[in-house]
């Protein structure tokens, strides 16, 4: 209770911190990137490195979600729903803990990938870490929504980013089906218990980019009302 | 009879004493309310608040606050069973600005928000119930002002969503909002020049000797308000717009357009809050030299004297400049959220209804209109967050104040009954 309760009236905006939340996010699965680059090199202790830093990262943004969560109490009227803000930084936060995981089993097992598709294998990724910049960007337009009161041309750019978002994921699901093929034709050459893995590494990977599309369509939803 | 004959002047000087007790208690508590929209949106520094504060809240007090005085003084309760007992009246009104004036003060230390008004009303009826029973008592004032209640948020709330959509419409959604804001922004700074000037007019010059046609009247608000909108345009062109800014978000530099109106809104807005809310204190004083001058004669017209509404406004200042500077720092961290072009909607808003109702005489309470003009602003999907278990507490403490203003007055009646001997 404020001394002054009629200040009181004006709860913590839940926005700022949704929107630091996802910038922590994006910056976590951007870090798999160089982490990728040494992994390729067989350099695990520098790798090692960037996996402790990504799951610092996810770690804040625990912290940072835990926090929005305390501060949406029932009885505050929003101009968005508050269901709706809790199940985005939810799916928000997945994003982290995919990073994290990807770059957990990597190191777990000192996932070697292949020469040959190595090169794939980044442009592959980097797509999927655009589709959490794009969803990074497009929530971070959150407060300019709140300024114009969730109408007009802003919902229409916002609307335009989305649109981006889903052309970026439908990318990386082409891209993936790509990768796979190249693994499926030198598979017999390699460990096979490391070729699971790397299945899984690369459905991983583009989870974060699927993911990145589930935080935009919820964003998508706020914006129909 | 005797009493108001060989006590008059120490009755006078009490209740001058209590009546700027309370002023000092309305203009410590309220001050925040209705400064706190500019410090927390950071269009003014805390300093500013005060001097502008001061400033305004004396203008409208000494300006525009007869209107409602009346009503305070004679509209709630019923003269005539008080004809033969004028000196009951008398130290009834006394115990109403005591009971009021500690009731605020009890508040302002707790940290409720009580409204002024309410706390006033609830004493005088209180009184009024012990002193001659409920016939005294016009029950029908008293439901129009406790409709008003209901009415004067809503009210409220309705214009503060319309000028934010306007502001909406006009400004932020559009392909240029910068050069928007730039022309439309005073606009709006000559419509709160139009309002404040209007009431004074029509409702405050006549005490001060200056009487003006509805038409004169009329035409002085226009200008004032040309004259207005065009110094704003003046400070608007004056200012740093920073291009880097919108790096960060679209509407900063807009934002800052708005910040400079804000420092309008709030001058109109303190200005709005004494005229409403300096005749809780000095109605009843005004009431009090009444009965004593004429000698025990209720007097159904009668002239304010001259001392007793700068007298209401001196104390509003004094408790504003006293405890304001507190009450104010509290509000820094509080409100972060609040952007100038909310704040303005809400606080133009809230000073239209306030200036509106003194017009009609109702005593209405300022924390209410802003109430109502923020859920307003809520409603057209403006602001982040409205805690709604903050404004269950303070529609709570509203209801509470009627009944313990009213048990407060009884109490401090009784006293003085036994002190004065009657």
């Amino acid at each position: 209770m404020p001394s002054n309760a009629f200040l009181g009236v004006f709860a913590k905006s839940p926005i700022k911190p949704i929107e630091e939340h996802i910038k922590i996010v994006h910056q976590a699965s951007e870090t798999l990137i160089p982490f990728f680059n040494h992994a390729f090199k067989g350099e695990w202790t520098e790798a090692d490195a960037l996996r402790v830093q990504i799951r610092n990262l996810e770690r804040e943004a625990d912290t940072l979600k835990r926090e929005v969560r305390l501060h949406l109490p029932r009885g505050l009227f929003m101009p968005v729903e508050r269901t709706d803000l809790l199940e985005l930084i939810t799916h928000q936060d997945k994003i982290a803990n995919k990073a994290k995981d990807i770059a957990g089993r990597v190191i777990g097992r000192e996932l070697e990938i292949p020469e040959s598709i190595q090169a794939d294998f980044l442009a592959y990724l980097t797509r999927c870490v655009d589709a959490t910049k794009q969803a990074s960007e497009a929530i971070n337009e959150f407060d300019e929504l709140l300024e114009t009161g969730f109408r007009g041309r802003e919902v229409a750019l916002v609307e335009k980013m989305l649109v981006e978002l889903d052309a970026i994921e439908e990318d990386t699901d082409e891209m993936q089906i790509r990768i796979r093929m190249g693994l499926r034709s030198i598979e017999s050459e390699l460990n096979p218990i490391d070729v699971m893995f790397l299945y899984k590494i690369i459905e991983w990977v583009g989870e974060l980019a699927d993911i990145a599309e589930r935080v935009g369509s919820r964003l998508e939803l706020m914006l129909a009302r | 009879m005797d009493i108001i004959a060989s006590y008059g002047t120490l009755l006078i000087i009490i209740a001058a004493a209590v009546g700027f007790f309370m002023a000092y208690g309305i203009g410590a508590n309220d001050v925040a309310n209705a400064m706190g929209t500019s410090v927390g949106s950071k269009a003014l520094t805390i300093k500013q608040a005060i001097i502008i504060a001061m400033i305004f809240e004396f203008a409208g007090a000494y300006l525009a606050g007869g209107e409602v005085t009346s009503t305070i003084r004679k509209g709630i309760i019923d003269s005539t069973p008080f004809m033969d007992v004028p000196e009951l009246m008398v130290l009834g009104m006394i115990s109403a600005l005591f009971a009021a004036g500690t009731w605020l003060l009890l508040a302002s230390m707790l940290g409720w928000p009580v409204s002024t008004t309410h706390s006033i009303i609830g004493a005088i009826i209180g009184f009024a119930l012990v002193a001659v029973g409920s016939e005294a008592i016009q029950w029908g004032k008293v439901a129009g002002i406790v409709g008003s209640w209901i009415v004067t948020p809503a009210i409220s709330g309705f214009i503060a969503y319309l000028i934010f959509m306007s502001a909406q419409k006009l400004i932020f959604d559009t392909d240029k909002p910068l050069e928007n804001a730039k022309r439309f922004v005073p606009v709006y700074m000559g419509l709160a020049g139009f309002v404040m000037s209007l009431v004074t007019i029509k409702k405050g010059l006549k005490h001060i000797g200056v009487d003006l046609g509805a038409v004169e009247g009329y035409a002085l608000a226009i200008g004032i308000a040309v004259i207005v909108g065009l110094i704003g345009k003046m400070a608007i062109n004056r200012l740093k717009i920073d291009p880097n800014a919108d790096k960060q978000m679209h509407f900063n530099n807009v934002e800052k357009v708005f910040a400079i109106l804000m420092v309008l809104t709030a001058c109109c807005m303190a200005f709005a809050h004494g005229s409403n809310d300096v005749a809780n204190a000095i109605g009843p004083l005004a009431a009090v030299v009444n009965i004593v001058e004429h000698n025990g004669e209720i007097a159904k017209k009668a002239a304010l004297a001259w001392w007793i509404l700068p007298l209401g406004g001196l104390g509003i200042v004094v408790g504003l400049a006293v405890l304001g500077k507190k009450v104010i720092k509290t509000i820094g961290e509080g409100i972060t959220h609040l952007t100038p072009s909310r704040g303005f909607a809400a606080e133009l808003a809230a000073a239209s209804t306030v200036v509106i109702a003194s017009g009609t005489g109702l005593p209405i309470s300022t924390t209410q209109t802003l109430v109502g003009a923020v859920l307003g602003v809520g409603m057209a999907r403006g602001i982040a967050a409205l805690n709604m278990g903050v404004i269950r507490n303070i529609v709570v403490s509203w209801v509470i104040t009627l009944p313990v203003g009213a048990a407060l007055a009884i109490v401090i009646f009784y006293i003085l009954r036994s002190a004065f001997g009657v």
